[in-house]
């Protein structure tokens, strides 16, 4: 279907089917075989794909509320195309976790439908950005850590997962080359945007740890999932390069947050988001728009 | 009557619209099969949100031309990369002054290597020629553009990023 201009692209509303924009959408991964590896338990593959599902999830939503908040046109653009990177990789992990299950639930039920403390996410993700250089190095922290993940995740035994991953390293590379670039930009910018970027670069260090620690069910399905504490020494390189290039301070060993996302222990944060991204599908069951 | 293949090749992109699916790589099998016509076709990135009306343009255009029964299937694997896009792609692209993607980027074994700074110079302007020009932003209107200006026409343009 082809328009000769933009405006005729966005009045041609003859064909419903043509966008979706909340529920209702087709599979993803519509033809990809189902069946789960062998030896694998569902419960577990279904467990895991959640955690690094809600990940992505929940971290598009947070940066979506950017949206119309950004500093510049052009980072909107770039915020909006990572957060839409990372819904992709969620509706994929979520479609799967609910086909491991086994009990059929789809991504709408399961994006739209759990509890706050069904949610696997990690801390990072859930949590609000005092300003842009707080966002940055989030994003920074998080594309680095996700990356070395998927980048792992696509020799795993589970053919889906090892798809997704290969497709998501694409997709993140330019996530923290992104970060990356602002996070050297601030740093080595003016003293106050160095003294800002420095305080993001310290306040998100506490929810470090938590990327790295192996979860039962990371250590249950070794070959299909990836151990994220074999990630660190490629994480701290990283974040040692971008540091150095940007005059940054790699923050002391601080003391980390107490609570387990990834046991659906979260903050008050997360039931923020979850009142903005379940309200209209919980107010209007069984609705599709 | 025109085969399954010779259809599905005609759809374009609703992105893209001066390209099929076929030249941009997507559309990666067509098969008849005695229950009706089998397409294949992958997302370019993840959170494609194209991928809901191409799966019902090709249904549209398979259904017009008489195969009634036809499915769309995704793949994942292999991930879709812009080396797929074909010449005629690549030529369609300048002519509607977005510029065509360079080769992937080959990733020796290890971790992948961090970029800091600008990725490369050497994309030509679409519309003047003009070799070295600069980005302004990696993210475009959709995921697989971002945006470049050329020094010497001082014209913005759109370029295909490489993955």
């Amino acid at each position: 279907m082809s328009f000769d201009d933009a405006y005729q692209a966005l009045t041609d509303h003859d064909d419903d089917a043509r966008w979706a924009y909340g529920t209702g959408f087709s599979d993803p991964l519509a033809g990809v075989p189902t069946a789960l590896p062998e030896g694998v338990d569902g419960a577990d593959l279904a467990a895991y794909c959640l955690m690094i599902g809600d990940d992505a999830l929940i971290l598009s939503h947070r940066l979506q509320q950017w949206v119309t908040r950004a500093p510049e046109l052009e980072d909107e653009m770039a915020i909006a195309n990572i957060a839409l990177d990372l819904l992709g990789q969620a509706r994929l992990l979520l479609t799967r976790a609910g086909e491991a299950e086994g009990a059929g639930r789809d991504e709408d039920e399961l994006a739209y439908l759990r509890e706050p403390g069904d949610f696997r996410n990690v801390l990072l993700t859930e949590r609000v950005d005092a300003d842009f250089g707080h966002l940055i190095a989030r994003l920074l922290v998080f594309s680095t850590w996700r990356l070395a993940l998927l980048d792992h995740l696509s020799a795993s035994r589970d053919p889906v997962l090892a798809a997704i991953g290969a497709k998501g390293v694409k997709e993140v590379s330019y996530h923290r080359d992104y970060a990356a670039g602002w996070t050297v930009r601030l740093g080595d910018g003016t003293d106050l945007s160095h003294q800002r970027m420095q305080a993001a670069i310290d306040a998100v260090w506490p929810f470090l740890d938590e990327l790295f620690e192996t979860h039962d069910v990371d250590a249950r399905l070794a070959g299909v999932a990836v151990d994220p504490a074999s990630l660190r020494a490629e994480f701290d390189a990283v974040l040692a390069q971008v540091l150095s290039a940007a005059t940054l301070e790699m923050p002391k060993a601080v003391e980390a947050a107490t609570s387990k996302g990834r046991d659906g222990a979260h903050g008050e944060e997360l039931n923020e988001i979850l009142a903005e991204l379940q309200g209209l599908a919980r107010a209007t069951p069984g609705g599709v728009w | 009557m025109v085969s399954a293949a010779e259809v599905a090749a005609t759809v374009t992109d609703p992105e893209l619209p001066m390209l099929t699916l076929a030249e941009l790589g997507i559309l990666r099998d067509v098969r008849e099969t005695g229950d009706g016509v089998e397409v294949t076709i992958t997302p370019t990135y993840s959170g494609c949100p194209a991928m809901e009306t191409i799966r019902t343009d090709l249904l549209h255009a398979l259904h017009d031309a008489g195969y009634s029964q036809a499915h769309v299937r995704t793949i994942l694997a292999p991930a879709w990369t812009t080396d797929w896009i074909s010449d005629s792609g690549r030529a369609k692209l300048v002519a509607a002054g977005i510029a065509p993607p360079g080769p992937a980027p080959r990733r020796a074994a290890g971790p992948v290597p961090l970029v800091l700074g600008v990725r490369d110079d050497d994309v030509a302007c679409p519309r003047c020629g003009e070799q070295s020009t600069e980005r302004l932003a990696a993210f475009g209107a959709t995921a697989c553009r971002e945006l470049r200006r050329c020094p010497a026409c001082r014209e913005p343009f759109e370029h295909v990023k490489e993955i």
